[in-house]
């Protein structure tokens, strides 16, 4: 029921008013949803301009990222194929030669291709698991922040309950029952790992709901779905940028380590499968160094460049802990 | 057009309901601080009053309830004849077209991701006004605050803005949708001595032009000397004085509200009676004194006022005053 308002006032003030109306209105319209994103956008490229910590880590994944983009121009043979020289003999733990630039596997694969066809599977599980695990976290910090009550009270017990979870463990368990596939370890990580955002982003919610901005808002009619996403969301959003940051690095770990244990997809080569792959073949005790060492480092590095960014965007966004 | 009453207070109450320790839980006490206490009173169209008392005498919760922000414990509001605990969501709408909130604190009253101009626009997309008058209502809403030549800040976010260039904004939000009622809480006491004259003015303007019914919430009995017709005072939840502001700072009748005009130097305020020294602080809301509250600090009370409430009763033509003294006082001052 839009109601039109009467325009009231005295002539002058009227005439002053006329004359800023085509000021209004060739301003830049008022923002929408690409507004939005634009800013949180900056929001999200000040960090890497303000903190070498960030720009470091952003390096990294990009690095990694365009790795996964080109994966497929990038490796030499089929990652899980079995190489046979000419003479029929199996081209097992062969050293690194221009041929296979990582040497080959005890199954005669070649290494390097693996990697590289590794950090795709790395890369997707990190990365839809972290925006699972904060797009939950989010929702729920939101939510139980904001409403707070019995709403609040049993959003929190299930983290609570989440969190006293044992988390390889309950991903295993699921990836047994489900079958291996990476759809069940990020399914695995979502549900155990939103509560840790969660919490954070319901104590900010909480402490941004008593803020006089919100009264505002209440008080010039807007609803509390309204209030909740649209006012409040935004001053939270960069706080869901640090928890993915984090979240991918956990991710990556836990796939790697529920592959490494030999419950991971079979059918699809990551990090992990090669560790498992070099563990179960003893490559250790061959000293085949290029066969464990390039996967471990591997994970390690994304695990710190996601630490890198969060340690960056802790430094921009909350200067007062850099002590 | 000061006659048709636009805002209607009865017996309203505000009680907090306090988080009980094990001390009360053994002893089965339920602690709670009445913050506002049987308030009555009438506001007419287009007339200003001040609230005046110190801190946490409640005028603040009182502001909220008046704008539906804060639900009464018990008594009723009824705005332009209707009660507005019982607003539909559409009524409710319309209620928020009709009153708004001017807020103390400019540096916390706008959203710090949005810009200038989504701040003023908001209310306008919120109360569901047809998008085709947004822009000659914000014009006029710049206009009125004096904004008319700062139209580059509207690009702007909060943070790039100076206190009282904020707190124009923060007018121009609440005066956006043309609301014939607005509750201001300590509108300038944020603000810088220099620029509390241009709000102050600004707020004035609005006032005389627009015919704005507004309750001014304040501990600055100056500010309240210069916007509003009539003043009430209250102490602990209760009003204790409400009368014509040029009476009540001139000739106060209430020993509470002498003691406030003396407590404040304001210049020109004709002061013909004696200072009169409050002792002691404001006593524990969760234990008020017997009788009337005020009556631990008050030179002047007797064994009555320690035993009975005084009730709120007309002492004068438009003047009332809660004190069992008072008609002593007059005889003797006046």
């Amino acid at each position: 029921m839009p109601q039109a308002i009467e325009p009231m006032g005295t002539a002058s003030t009227d005439q002053t008013a006329a004359a800023l109306l085509p000021h209004l209105a060739t301003a830049p319209r008022r923002s929408g949803l690409i507004a939005m994103l634009g800013r949180a956008g900056n929001a999200f490229w000040r960090v890497p301009r303000e903190s070498n910590y960030a720009k470091v880590g952003l390096i990294i994944y990009l690095i990694f990222a365009l790795t996964a983009i080109f994966a497929d121009q990038l490796v030499h043979y089929e990652p899980l194929e079995i190489l046979f020289a000419d003479n029929y003999q199996l081209r097992r733990n062969l050293p690194p030669t221009t041929d296979h630039w990582l040497g080959t596997s005890y199954s005669g694969r070649d290494i390097y291709s693996q990697l590289v066809m590794g950090t795709r599977s790395a890369l997707a599980v990190g990365l839809t698991a972290a925006i699972c695990v904060v797009a939950i976290g989010t929702l729920v910090g939101l939510v139980a922040g904001y409403f707070g009550g019995w709403i609040d009270n049993l959003l929190m017990r299930l983290a609570d309950i989440a969190l006293g979870i044992p988390f390889l463990p309950f991903v295993i368990v699921l990836a047994s029952f489900m079958g291996a596939a990476q759809s069940n370890v990020v399914l695995g990580i979502a549900l155990l790992l939103w509560p840790n955002s969660a919490r954070v982003i319901r104590s900010q919610v909480m402490s941004l709901r008593e803020r006089a901005f919100i009264e505002a808002a209440r008080v010039t009619g807007a609803g509390k779905w309204r209030i909740l996403f649209v006012h409040i969301a935004p001053n939270v959003l960069a706080l869901s940028f640090l928890y993915t940051s984090v979240a991918v690095g956990w991710a990556i770990l836990t796939e790697a380590s529920v592959s490494f244990l030999g419950f991971g997809p079979s059918d699809t080569v990551s990090w992990g499968y090669m560790l498992q792959d070099a563990y179960a073949s003893q490559a250790l005790g061959r000293g085949q160094y290029n066969w464990f060492i390039p996967p471990g480092l591997c994970i390690v590095f994304v695990v710190m460049a996601g630490f890198f960014i969060s340690r960056g965007y802790e430094e921009v966004l909350f200067p007062k802990l850099k002590g | 057009m000061h006659d048709e009453i636009l805002l209607d207070v009865k017996n309203l109450s505000k009680s907090f309901i306090l988080s009980r320790s094990l001390g009360d839980v053994i002893n089965g006490r339920h602690p709670q601080v009445d913050a506002v206490n049987d308030i009555n009173f009438t506001l007419k169209r287009g007339e200003t009053i001040g609230v005046v008392g110190e801190s946490g005498c409640g005028k603040t919760t009182l502001g909220r309830m008046l704008l539906k922000l804060i639900e009464p414990t018990s008594g009723s509001i009824d705005f332009g004849g209707e009660d507005i605990s019982t607003l539909d969501r559409t009524d409710e709408l319309a209620f928020r077209r009709r009153a708004q909130l001017v807020f103390q604190n400019p540096f916390d009253a706008l959203n710090p991701h949005f810009t200038i101009r989504r701040s003023i626009y908001e209310p306008l997309v919120n109360t569901q006004v047809p998008e085709e008058q947004h822009d000659q209502l914000v014009a006029d809403a710049l206009v009125r605050v004096q904004m008319d030549r700062m139209l580059h800040l509207l690009d702007s976010y909060p943070h790039q803005l100076s206190g009282g260039q904020l707190q124009r904004v923060v007018l121009a939000r609440a005066l956006v949708l043309k609301p014939d009622f607005i509750v201001a809480d300590e509108p300038v006491s944020m603000l810088d001595v220099s620029v509390r004259a241009g709000i102050l003015n600004v707020l004035r303007e609005v006032r005389d032009t627009m015919g704005l019914a507004a309750v001014f919430i304040s501990h600055d009995l100056a500010l309240v000397r210069y916007v509003c017709e009539r003043t009430i005072t209250m102490y602990m939840g209760s009003v204790v004085e409400d009368g014509p502001t040029k009476d009540v700072i001139n000739r106060p009748l209430h020993p509470y509200t002498r003691a406030l005009v003396q407590a404040v130097p304001v210049p020109n305020v004709i002061q013909s009676h004696e200072p009169l020294a409050l002792t002691g602080n404001l006593p524990d809301a969760r234990n008020p004194p017997p009788g009337c509250r005020f009556s631990d600090r008050c030179p002047l009370a007797e064994d009555i006022c320690r035993q009975s409430r005084p009730p709120l009763r007309t002492v004068e033509q438009n003047r009332r005053v809660a004190c069992f003294k008072v008609p002593e006082m007059t005889a003797g001052t006046a």
